[in-house]
């Protein structure tokens, strides 16, 4: 992974010189005021690229980031345009190309839309942005009454001077504006307080919802291109198999089939990383054609080093793996003497499968390699990579591909991957003419990056009064890191900080954390909220089994464990190096404080503690990821034959700074649901290194019909002052063992492998 | 050669048709609001109206719709006003926005067919439509919604 740079502000505002931004201006948006301003003022430090104001008061922001339904295009926005004064009606949004040397405002991200990032890397610069467009036209308008600039003021899109009455629109603004230059770094412009705040903290709706609600939203595979060609690959069933040879005969008999063309499979020696692996590709006019000339290819493949991943056995090793110890990344006291001497021993073993995203859009990319620089057009969250890794496989510089960023059809992590779009590439420059790859949901299903297999085996002990003394967790699984590097058997710190070594329990006593090695046989890839979905898994159901053991009520023996400290120090426990998702850990620290208040809250709101009928349980879990706390509360009803009827889950998050509150709900609501296939469907298997999973009848996702269809959110204001922290994926983590030690309240039985079906639950 | 109205437009198809209706409103008539997800008729991406009626558009071939009407989410309501959709829109229920189309015609469909469902009668017309970003929650709400004003 790449090692992210700190920018100064100041280095971003002169990377954003004149040049590049007259270009923009004068390309995109001719009337742009600081297109003009430009012209004029070359020496001035200018955040053009984030805003401009067209002559009629048009306010054209910025979004940096990919869209893929988190609201990103609404929220980063809102924080500019609230700064700014705009009215949040005469406001659009311009999608930014990929380039990190012009949209990383906050110099930390390189363009990269994951790991919950936006919003609290983008709060305060997209503040100053929007303050320092505010300052240029209140000058502009004092210069224009020739006031003196300390009496005028913005309200509501528009300039106002205070002793006179007058006002003008930031559309009448432009021309006066274009000649003055702004403020300098050492002369920034006041940002608001908190109380005149206009957006920032109040529900607005998703600037796409028309657009989303009548078919004009645009994603990867609704861009074309005159000559287009439209291509689909056949790949190895086996992770970096081969073509042994193949028989096109058949598929170029098919009407609308031009070509058919071998993708070389990538060099042995190089690393998967986000590369195209080869194939067979189809390429002709229409999708219809190329999918039915696909499936009449006759291939025969040399399945290559990796028949032996195979469920029945990789499983099985991985357990034996995390029983077995590994190598010890946080340790305090003494577990093995807290052990013996404890009056009870615990010990369970946790197991999560493989997973897929299964984004509802799969993997499409359009590129055109005919021209210079290259186009590439992708539903992509890392624009720069793709850029990258398209202009390695052309055999260019990545200066010489453009990337434009269509709305996503889902990501989770999929799209970070761009794979799919080094395959348009190279057919693009093969056939010589733009290419749209088009991925089918098989092909999605069983050629993705899969979120990691896991085994994790805990023992704790507890004392005489139900105390837990010890503490001792080992985790398995194979590394994502193994793209880079496919002899790393052991996780990176990257990895373990997801919820593992920052186990949240800081009132155990004798604690030890260990990672077991794991062989990597396929490519491992992150998924929405990546590890701390089996960590929180394996550690909130542990916890309820311990309460259970010791005879205590779980809500109150959680929040015993957690406990309210300001801070949880990692270093105290051996920790050299914490990896707080990219984060000083002085900006975003573990807080246990804020960890107990949301269980609290979520337990009063749920009605924890309430008798329930036969067949019913309520269960509780909480984690931190993202730098946010997030508790999860879920109310079930158990049938006999093991289905499932979930009435209520409610859910508190603590995200300090939040910009867009319904934004918030709707990603906690959606995480609910993510959660819940997690729990209850979602299970990638591989039989001799194929996956055998292909399409939504066996892999099947949440529907409508055992969906939670009453999840409540609270937002926690408590701790609103302190920074933003993360939305997209800190609500997933909490539901799945909330919901199995709600299973085990109404059924006293315990589940200890996802997924937990309807069959397993009847058994 | 297939005779068929898309939208309240006349069209002739002269190619395969076994082409799914799905390909040939995208690559054919560019009417892109209809989406691809599975391919199998197994997450309702690609729903639309033959006479009216939802279907998959994925696995029914353009033959199908000979001398039929197809309505698409472009073709729903001239402004994008179907009861539906303003619904859709009053609940804010897109994330990412992708099965959104698909969602709202099968919903229109529903309705259309019975226009005050029952809570399972409205859960099981629309089992059929994958959301992976879980808006389920506000796709019932916009269904019930939009169930009082057809």
């Amino acid at each position: 992974m790449a090692q992210i740079t700190q920018i100064s502000r100041r280095r971003f505002l002169q990377s954003t010189g004149l040049s590049a931004a007259f270009v923009l201006g004068a390309q995109v948006r001719p009337n742009s005021i600081f297109s003009v301003a430009h012209a004029q003022t070359a020496t001035a430090v200018q955040p053009n690229l984030f805003v401009s104001i067209d002559v009629d008061g048009t306010v054209t922001i910025t979004c940096s980031r990919s869209e893929m339904g988190q609201g990103v295009r609404t929220g980063i926005p809102m924080i500019l345009a609230d700064e700014l004064e705009a009215d949040w009606s005469r406001v659009q949004i311009w999608q930014a190309p990929g380039d990190e040397t012009k949209y990383d405002p906050a110099g930390r991200d390189g363009q990269n839309t994951d790991g919950s990032r936006s919003t609290r890397h983008h709060f305060e610069v997209m503040r100053e942005l929007g303050a320092s467009a505010r300052n240029l036209l209140e000058r502009a308008a004092a210069e224009e009454w020739d006031v003196d600039a300390g009496e005028v003021y913005t309200k509501h899109h528009r300039v106002y001077h205070t002793n006179s009455g007058r006002s003008l629109d930031f559309g009448e603004l432009v021309d006066a504006a274009s000649s003055i230059s702004l403020p300098s770094d050492e002369d920034a412009p006041r940002l608001k307080d908190p109380s005149e705040w206009k957006y920032i903290g109040k529900d607005l709706p998703v600037v796409d919802n028309y657009d989303m609600s009548t078919g004009r939203a645009a994603y990867g595979a609704d861009v074309s291109l005159p000559g287009m060609k439209i291509a689909v690959v056949a790949r190895s069933p086996v992770y970096r198999g081969r073509v042994r040879s193949f028989d096109a005969s058949q598929a170029l008999e098919v009407q609308g089939v031009d070509q058919v063309i071998e993708i070389p499979a990538l060099d042995d020696e190089m690393p998967a990383e986000f590369r195209a692996l080869g194939g067979v590709a189809v390429i002709g006019t229409n999708t219809w054609s190329v999918l039915e000339g696909r499936s009449r290819l006759q291939i025969e493949w040399d399945d290559g080093p990796f028949t032996a991943h195979d469920s029945s056995t990789y499983d099985g090793a991985l357990r034996d793996s995390a029983r077995g110890g590994g190598s010890v990344i946080r340790a305090r006291g003494n577990v093995e003497e807290a052990l013996a001497d404890a009056d009870q021993i615990v010990e369970a073993e946790y197991f999560v499968p493989y997973f897929i995203h299964t984004p509802m859009e799969p993997p499409v990319a359009l590129v055109d390699a005919t021209v210079r620089p290259v186009q590439v057009w992708a539903p992509t969250q890392a624009p720069n990579e793709t850029r990258q890794y398209v202009a390695e496989a052309l055999g260019l510089e990545k200066t010489d591909v453009e990337c434009q960023i269509t709305l996503l059809g889902g990501g989770f992590g999929r799209k970070s991957k761009p794979d799919f779009v080094c395959e348009a590439a190279i057919l693009s420059e093969a056939v010589g003419a733009p290419v749209r790859m088009q991925w089918t949901r098989e092909d999605e299903i069983r050629h993705g990056y899969y979120h990691a297999a896991s085994a994790q085996h805990i023992r704790a002990g507890l004392d005489a009064s139900g105390n837990v003394s010890a503490w001792h967790h080992c985790a398995a699984w194979p590394s994502i890191m193994a793209l880079w590097n496919p002899a790393q058997k052991t996780a990176s710190a990257l990895e373990a900080g997801l919820g593992l070594i920052d186990l949240p329990y800081d009132n155990v006593p004798n604690l030890q954390i260990e990672t077991g090695e794991a062989d990597v046989m396929i490519r491992v890839g992150w998924y929405r909220s990546v590890n701390n979905v089996q960590h929180a898994f394996a550690i909130n159901c542990f916890a309820n089994e311990l309460a259970v053991a010791a005879g205590r009520d779980p809500l109150e023996f959680m929040l015993e464990l957690i406990g309210d400290a300001d801070e949880m120090d990692l270093t105290q426990d051996g920790v050299e190096e914490v990896w707080n998702y990219g984060d000083a850990i002085e900006e975003w620290p573990i807080m246990p404080k804020r960890l107990s208040n949301v269980l609290r809250i979520v337990a009063q709101k749920s009605g924890y503690g309430k008798p329930m009928p036969n067949g019913h349980g309520l269960g509780l879990a909480c984690h931190r990821s993202f730098h946010s706390y997030v508790a999860t509360a879920v109310h079930v009803v158990v049938r006999d034959d093991g289905s499932l009827h979930i009435p209520q889950v409610d859910v508190a998050i603590d995200c300090g700074r939040y910009v867009n509150p319904e934004g918030v709900r709707k990603q906690m609501e959606g995480a609910v649901i993510f959660g819940h296939t997690i729990a209850r469907h979602g299970k990638i298997t591989t039989q001799r290194g194929a996956v055998e999973q292909n399409n939504f009848h066996d892999y099947p996702v949440t529907r409508i019909s055992d969906a939670p269809l009453d999840v409540r959110v609270e937002l926690v204001d408590d701790y609103v002052h302190l920074r933003s922290c993360g939305v997209g994926e800190p609500g997933v983590p909490p539901y799945a063992p909330a919901l199995l030690n709600a299973i085990f309240a109404a059924t006293g039985k315990r589940h200890r492998t996802l997924p937990v079906t309807d069959d397993v639950i009847s058994s | 050669m297939v005779a068929l109205t898309v939208n309240g437009i006349s069209q002739e198809f002269d190619g395969d048709p076994n082409m799914p209706i799905l390909w040939y409103l995208r690559d054919e008539l560019a009417l892109v609001g209809t989406k691809f997800g599975c391919g199998v008729a197994l997450c309702g991406a690609c729903t639309v109206h033959v006479d009216g009626r939802a279907v998959r558009a994925c696995v029914t071939p353009v033959s199908a719709a000979e001398n039929k009407q197809i309505t698409t989410i472009e073709g729903l309501d001239p402004d994008g006003n179907h009861p539906v959709q303003r619904a859709w829109r009053a609940h804010n229920v897109p994330q990412c926005g992708y099965c959104q189309s698909g969602q709202i015609m099968q919903a229109a469909s529903l309705l259309a067919a019975n226009p005050d469902p029952t809570d399972e009668e409205l859960i099981s017309g629309m089992q059929g439509n994958i959301c992976r970003c879980g808006t389920y929650q506000r796709i019932f709400a916009a269904v019930r919604t939009a169930a009082s004003e057809v």
